[in-house]
């Protein structure tokens, strides 16, 4: 087989954190080759690297054995490489042909010729072996699955030798799965090579014809699937010991009272939830992208509220139905998008981290904004003083303004939503340690996070999420594997009579 | 192989004129009751001779629109047009043909600054077309204190006056227009591509579409279409009026896209819809005028009607970011 793609020695920073760095990747023609490693492990960067949406600072990408380099996606695009990312590049406005012919639409004496348009997205979508999409259908309608389907005819439309997919399954059903499996073995057949970006070992170990391990932004190395056993890649991609990366837990304290229950809640995207966190207790949720995480998190906090079931804080009852209720409650949400929905990025550190106190006037007091320094002291902010903006601070030190403000209106549970989304492995320690903190002081804390490691590590007990539901309950510690069991569905709850009598 | 069907987008386009069948119904029961009658020669002739004037802007506001892009400069810019056209006619009907092809230019230029501006200084379009606008009226305030040139009798006529029964030669001109209109959003590939650098310029651009491109052309038309409303001003006065813009034509264009369901965010909609819009506000007036309803009164109700009909398409308009419910058949089920 002749090498399709040969990337060597890429290096990429950001911000002056290494991200990459000398990373190698050979794929060759009609080969699926898996791209794996933890969260942070650099996947991504690479990826968007090949898809043109990063430069690489140095390093050589050879295409068909031609030096080439991409500027723009667009530029990724014309050489033959397609990417499919978790945030699909479609209009949910046209129809599944109109995207798959997006700015090549087919022409008949100079006029848009839809019905060449219709007829070639019907025989591509039949050669891929997909019979129930209609090329009519709006894509907005169309369930994630088809929407993936449609980028991949997308792709191919416009001649990819090579198909990038990111986590292509993360949203999928398990049926779905199956056809996307089919999809990718039809693509193998054509020839085209898939770069398979994933860390569920079952698909890589199904699928996959080679694997290139990243561990750190660095090159591990890259086997044939045959000559490697799920356990011994595990091993290659984690190769650490968790505790060596998380702090101790304080030995010999038990955790205290309840302060949050959840009780039989459910609304449109999660059900059945029972979950208890006390005092000085970190419990984790886990489970799949899309397996109602997030959704719980803005339960919780009113955000998209519970509409079944009790939720009570400190053994009172409360209906949460709004933001404004849950502070009053005592509930702090440290949200998924540090950016949009945690900071208001051109104000200074001072006035953002005086923000939930100066909004509520029932929790508002003198005491508490006095207390607020010390607390911005205490979480180690490194900043230039309180008036600096805070959109000049890093990721991880953006952070710790965000649960500063969050602490300074004292409350009794802090649901934190992918703390160290998109901060760098140093700082991302320190946050370890402040999460910490946070349960030895008395607070619950509800952790979620997509890096399996980071809840088995942190979290006194995990509750693993599958389908909108609670899968399975884990204590800390918990391996990847027990937690993967039940975040895929492949074990279910041993018993189904849990939730209501 | 499944028969090739027709897009979908028709639904939507259906549901408003089905709204402005029930505005005509409403209307005339409201006019009848009044003891008089809606649809009497002179006030169909009146109703729709309203719509040429807003139609030619709001055909070219729907694609800068579509674009997620705006236009507040084009009563300026047909003021402006009036006044080109009555002064290069100056009386003679041998110069018509430069007058209409100076007007176009002039108009086409001044959509083009605009574009240029949203496209490559990458100025937010509100304020672009606000500026172009102020410096548009600047220019009319200061050169032309009152009405200036001369349009011959027979352009007026042509234009202004004649009608196939109640049908004014304007409306008909529009309609062509947005026919026209209708086939290069549907037809070509630059129209087409303006759903999708109004939908998302990312996913556009991704897309190999030539963005600024895109947005220029929309822009150019736009202004063009305010040109020809400019030529409609001059054939009705029989001069070029700077005065026009104090009418704010603008934002009647601006509201008849929005009735005729094309999204303010851009990436949907189309001038079928739009047309209908501009069907609506014309009715609404009529209907005001014959029950002489007070000028205070007539606004008020135009405005409700404006509002209303946005908080109705925002509604429709929610679940296009929402989740896909999991958990909805349970609700009833639970307890």
């Amino acid at each position: 087989m002749t090498a399709l793609l040969n990337m060597r020695g890429i290096d990429k920073a950001f911000l002056g954190v290494p991200v990459l760095s000398a990373v190698d990747l050979t794929v060759s023609r009609g080969e699926v080759h898996a791209l794996v490693g933890e969260n942070g492990a650099g996947k991504s960067t690479l990826m968007k690297i090949l898809a043109g949406v990063h430069t690489a600072d140095a390093g050589t990408i050879e295409l068909d054995g031609r030096a080439v380099s991409f500027t723009h996606p667009a530029a990724a695009q014309r050489a033959g490489i397609a990417s499919v990312f978790q945030e699909f590049n479609l209009l949910p406005e046209l129809t599944v042909a109109e995207n798959v012919h997006l700015g090549h639409e087919p022409r008949r004496r100079g006029a848009i010729d839809r019905r060449a348009m219709h007829e070639t997205t019907a025989a591509a979508l039949a050669d891929l072996g997909v019979a129930d999409l209609s090329p009519a259908a709006k894509v907005g309608s169309l369930s994630v699955a088809h929407q993936q389907i449609t980028e991949i005819a997308k792709a191919l439309s416009h001649g990819a030798d090579l198909i990038c997919m990111d986590e292509p399954t993360a949203a999928l059903a398990d049926a779905e799965v199956a056809l996307l499996y089919r999809l990718v073995q039809r693509l193998r057949e054509r020839g085209v090579a898939v770069l398979y970006v994933s860390h569920r070992l079952r698909e890589i170990f199904d699928l996959c014809d080679r694997i290139t391990i990243l561990k750190d932004g660095r090159l591990v190395e890259s086997v044939a699937t045959a000559d490697i056993t799920p356990d011994e890649l595990v091993t290659r991609m984690v190769g650490r010991r968790i505790e060596a990366q998380f702090p101790p837990r304080a030995a010999g304290t038990e955790p205290g009272e309840v302060r949050l229950r959840i009780d039989g809640c459910g609304n449109d995207y999660v059900d059945g939830i029972d979950l208890e966190v006390r005092a000085g207790e970190i419990v984790g949720l886990a489970g799949l992208q899309g397996s109602g995480r997030t959704e719980i998190a803005e339960a919780v906090f009113g955000i998209t509220p519970f509409t079944r079931g009790t939720v009570a804080v400190d053994g009172r009852p409360v209906r949460i139905t709004r933001p404004r209720k849950a502070i009053a409650a005592g509930i702090a949400l440290v949200t998924e998008d540090r950016k949009a929905q945690g900071l208001a990025l051109r104000q200074s550190v001072k006035a953002n981290a005086r923000m939930v106190l100066d909004a509520n006037a029932r929790v508002h007091s003198r005491r508490r904004l006095a207390r607020i320094d010390g607390i911005l002291s205490s979480l180690d902010l490194v900043a230039r003083g309180g008036d600096q903006e805070v959109q000049y601070l890093s990721g991880g030190n953006q952070q710790k303004v965000v649960v500063a403000k969050w602490l300074a209106a004292e409350p009794g549970v802090i649901v934190l939503d992918e703390p160290t989304r998109g901060i760098d492995v140093g700082a991302k320690h320190k946050l370890y340690a402040v999460i910490r903190s946070l349960a030895a002081e008395g607070l619950a804390v509800l952790l979620i996070a997509s890096e399996l490691i980071e809840v088995i590590g942190l979290a006194d007990r995990i509750a693993v999420l599958h389908d909108g539901r609670i899968a399975g309950e884990l204590p800390g510690g918990a391996s990847e594997q027990e937690v993967m069991a039940y975040a895929t569905g492949r074990r279910r709850p041993q018993s189904e009579g849990t939730q209501a009598e | 192989m499944t028969a090739f069907t027709p897009r979908p987008r028709i639904g939507a386009t259906v549901a408003i004129y089905l709204a402005l069948a029930g505005v005509l119904a409403v209307g005339g029961a409201a006019v009848a009751a009044d003891g008089g009658n809606l649809f009497a020669t002179a006030h169909l002739v009146d109703m729709l001779t309203r719509t040429s004037l807003t139609g030619f802007l709001a055909i070219g506001m729907t694609l800068v629109i579509l674009c997620r892009s705006l236009d507040l400069s084009v009563g300026y810019t047909a003021a402006l047009s009036s006044l080109v056209a009555a002064t290069t006619m100056d009386g003679q009907s041998g110069n018509v043909p430069l007058a209409v092809a100076l007007v176009l230019l002039v108009s086409g230029l001044i959509g083009a600054a605009n574009g240029a501006i949203v496209a490559f200084l990458k100025v937010n379009p509100f304020i672009a077309t606000l500026g172009t606008g102020l410096i548009l009226k600047g220019y009319l305030d200061t050169e032309y204190k009152g009405p200036a040139g001369d349009v011959p009798f027979a352009f007026q006529q042509a234009l202004g006056y004649t009608r196939f029964a109640f049908i004014p030669v304007s409306t008909v001109v529009m309609l062509a227009v947005a026919a026209a209109a209708v086939w290069f959003l549907r037809s070509t590939r630059t129209g087409h591509h303006m759903y999708a650098v109004g939908g998302d310029v990312e996913v556009a651009r991704m897309s190999g579409i030539r963005t600024t491109r895109v947005l220029l052309t929309a822009h150019v038309l736009c202004g063009m279409s305010a040109g020809l409303a400019g030529l409609l001003l001059a054939a009705r006065f029989g001069t070029g009026s700077a005065e026009a813009y104090t009418n704010l034509y603008e934002l009647d264009a601006i509201a008849a896209v929005v009735l005729g369901g094309t999204l303010l965010l851009g990436g949907k909609g189309g001038v079928a819809g739009t047309v209908a819009g501009v069907a609506i506000l014309a009715v609404l007036d009529t209907v005001f005028n014959v029950m002489q309803i007070d000028p205070f009164a007539k606004d008020v109700l135009r405005g409700v009607v404006i509002i209303a009909a946005v908080a109705l398409y925002a509604r429709r308009q929610l679940d296009r970011t929402a989740r896909r419910p999991r958990f909805a058949a349970a609700a009833g089920r639970a307890s």
